[in-house]
């Protein structure tokens, strides 16, 4: 009886196992290619991953998309690498969550010459070959200016950010601050918080800003899950139309407010294009080709009046 | 207190009997151990290599030191929600000694298992003395710890990178091994002689089997479990310790989730969390099992969506056999 079970239950793995892992038995004489990312789940990074496979598909290569389930999973991202580098891939794209911690498996690729493309984030090393990213701290100096015009050029502002820790959450905060320091001075920092990207924790901090600050005029949420909570706060303290919201990425939600006036415009990176680009640098660097050490794949300030217009459509996601 | 402690020898006390005892769990869980290792070893030709096998062994170190210490407190009946976050509060304190107080790495080290053990020590007395149910005081803990790493460290990677031999404690190599993984398997080693062998253990299954029958037989319950819960957060301290060594830094902002790995582990090596059941070496084989099924799914490409499902159902599988090797017992 006892017997039966470990049986079963072993045979049930083993099923489980091997349904999943499907046609990936046979040995691959194709070109490999893994991409690893900061994250899986947030749709900016399934975005990422459309760009990643349009150009897999385009440059007739394999690739797979991994991240952490959470930006602060450095030790996690750092098995993926390792795991990744075991595959013997021909280059590996890499957006590093702490560029310190990853050197000593980039010194690896390196030693096994296999190119390391750097995407949405650089490293501090001189070991990836080139890295596509936007250009954080200027995209939300943009974001201070669009802010400081549609307030005009006065008063109290706040803003939500994913997180202290990580380098986009930095970048935009700093971006955003110090353009605002130093060119607007009768504009006044209330509060800056962090709501770790959750939307519902970022309502509640943004929420609880508002009630502290009744004479509030502008507020900026330094990534999607930041703005949404801005957004959530507006609506159920029915105070739209009296605070300027300034967002940032895209989704539904942003591009619903935005339609609607709620919120007064965002900042968009080009997320498609990050994937794109890392992809297809990798593919040049596996050729032989040169690449661009730093792909900028820009950034775009979108409203209501450009947000359907064929240069911005594209870059937004649901 | 009368002073002179009948003990009985405690229900849970693991036996020989292969159906009375985790043994079974034990065999059930290496043996699909080996079954996964043998099929992903066929599946590709990339996992059987020293270098992935090496992976594995790093990626379970950590994982593995938090599991046997969870194993001591999930025996007595409790639960430790904390030990992830008081991990990384081990790292960013070991940090604080090394990095910004410039202190020998030594007294960093010690630092760090201090404060974890400093932790575990709270969290007991708030268990025993003050009656507070060990998940509300481990989950306040647990978030007491992740603001004050965040507090102390300035919300920013604390970095070893000046202090270059601290890497050594979990990438030096002992025989091309990480010494990561030597740590990990002494601290298991030792852990097993203090659970089957010592006074310590005997009161860990004691409190868990029941923990009224151990007060009435003139054990100090409250003092043992004090104690227990410190050792757990000395373990944290040292997983702590062990992943700022890998990662060259101490991340504040990580640790949250890690507690369910543990406990997982711990769950699949056959510990009981009604307590009063669980052995060392099963709970190192539940580790391995995770991180040799999540290492495969990831080298045969499994989209990373699935991949989590399948772990999952593997955790639900290994209680159920858990609930049905139980019914057999009674």
């Amino acid at each position: 009886m006892k017997k039966v079970r470990i049986g079963f239950t072993l045979v049930c793995l083993l099923l489980v196992v091997s349904l999943l892992s499907g046609l990936s038995l046979a040995a691959n004489p194709r070109i490999y290619i893994p991409v690893i990312s900061k994250g899986f789940q947030h749709q900016f990074w399934q975005a990422v991953k459309l760009g990643a496979e349009k150009a897999a598909k385009e440059f007739d290569v394999d690739i797979t998309f991994e991240g952490p389930e959470s930006e602060a999973m450095v030790d996690k991202q750092i098995d993926m690498l390792q795991t990744a580098l075991s595959k013997n891939p021909k280059a590996i794209c890499l957006a590093a969550l702490d560029s310190k911690a990853v050197i000593p498996l980039l010194m690896q690729a390196k030693a096994s010459n296999i190119p390391v493309i750097g995407f949405d984030s650089g490293v501090d090393s001189d070991i990836p070959v080139a890295t596509a990213a936007t250009d954080n701290v200027a995209a939300a100096a943009l974001a201070a200016d669009k802010m400081a015009q549609l307030i005009g050029g006065k008063g109290e502002v706040a803003v939500i950010v994913h997180d202290q820790t990580s380098r986009t959450g930095i970048d935009r905060r700093d971006g955003f601050v110090n353009r605002i320091k130093s060119k607007y001075r009768n504009i006044k920092i209330v509060d800056i918080q962090y709501g770790a990207g959750d939307h519902l924790k970022s309502t509640d901090l943004a929420k609880a800003i508002m009630q502290a600050h009744p004479n509030l005029k502008g507020f900026f949420g330094a990534n999607e899950g930041s703005a949404i909570g801005v957004l959530n706060a507006v609506t159920e303290l029915k105070k739209t139309g009296k605070i300027v919201v300034v967002g940032y990425d895209s989704g539904k939600p942003q591009i619903d407010a935005v339609h609607s006036g709620k919120m007064a415009g965002a900042i968009t990176q080009n997320p498609i294009g990050i994937g794109y680009e890392a992809v297809k640098a990798a593919v040049m660097a596996i050729k032989g080709q040169k690449v661009k050490k730093v792909i900028d794949t820009g950034f775009f300030w979108y409203d209501r009046t450009n947000i359907d217009s064929a240069q911005i459509k594209p870059l937004l996601y649901d | 207190m009368r002073n002179v402690p009948i003990v009985t020898e405690p229900k849970g006390v693991p036996q020989r009997s292969l159906f009375r005892s985790s043994a079974t769990q034990k065999i059930l869980a290496f043996a699909s151990l080996i079954v996964m290792f043998i099929f992903f070893s066929l599946a590709s030709p990339n996992f059987a290599n020293v270098n992935n096998i090496i992976g594995i062994l790093l990626s379970t170190a950590v994982n593995g030191v938090l599991a046997v210490g969870t194993t001591f407190v999930i025996i007595t009946g409790g639960i430790d929600l904390s030990v992830g976050t008081v991990m990384t509060f081990g790292a960013v304190m070991t940090g604080v000694f090394i990095t910004f107080l410039k202190l020998p790495i030594y007294i960093g080290v010690l630092g760090g298992l201090a404060a974890g053990a400093l932790c575990g020590f709270i969290s007991g007395s708030l268990t025993a003395r003050m009656k507070i149910p060990p998940f509300i005081a481990t989950l306040g803990m647990m978030m007491i710890t992740k603001g004050l790493s965040l507090v102390i460290s300035g919300t920013k990677p604390i970095y070893f990178t000046d202090t270059l031999p601290f890497m050594n404690i979990a990438m030096g190599t002992v025989l091309g091994i990480p010494s990561a993984v030597w740590i990990f398997f002494g601290v298991a080693i030792i852990a097993n002689l203090v659970l089957t062998k010592t006074a310590l253990g005997r009161y860990t299954f004691a409190l868990g089997s029941n923990e009224e029958a151990a007060r009435l037989s003139g054990i100090n319950v409250d003092a043992w479990k004090i104690g227990i819960y410190t050792l757990g957060g000395a373990f944290s301290g040292l997983a702590g310790i062990i992943m700022a060594s890998r990662l060259a830094s101490a991340q504040p902002a990580l640790g949250q989730g890690y507690e369910m790995e543990a406990i997982a582990a711990a769950v699949i090596g056959g510990t009981s969390l009604s307590g009063g059941e669980g052995t060392i070496l099963g709970t190192v084989i539940g580790a391995f099992v995770m991180s040799v099924l999540t290492n495969g799914l990831r080298i045969l490409s499994i989209p990373q969506e699935w991949q989590t499902v399948v772990v999952g159902s593997v955790v639900i599988l290994a209680v159920y056999m858990d609930i049905i090797r139980r019914k057999k017992a009674h």
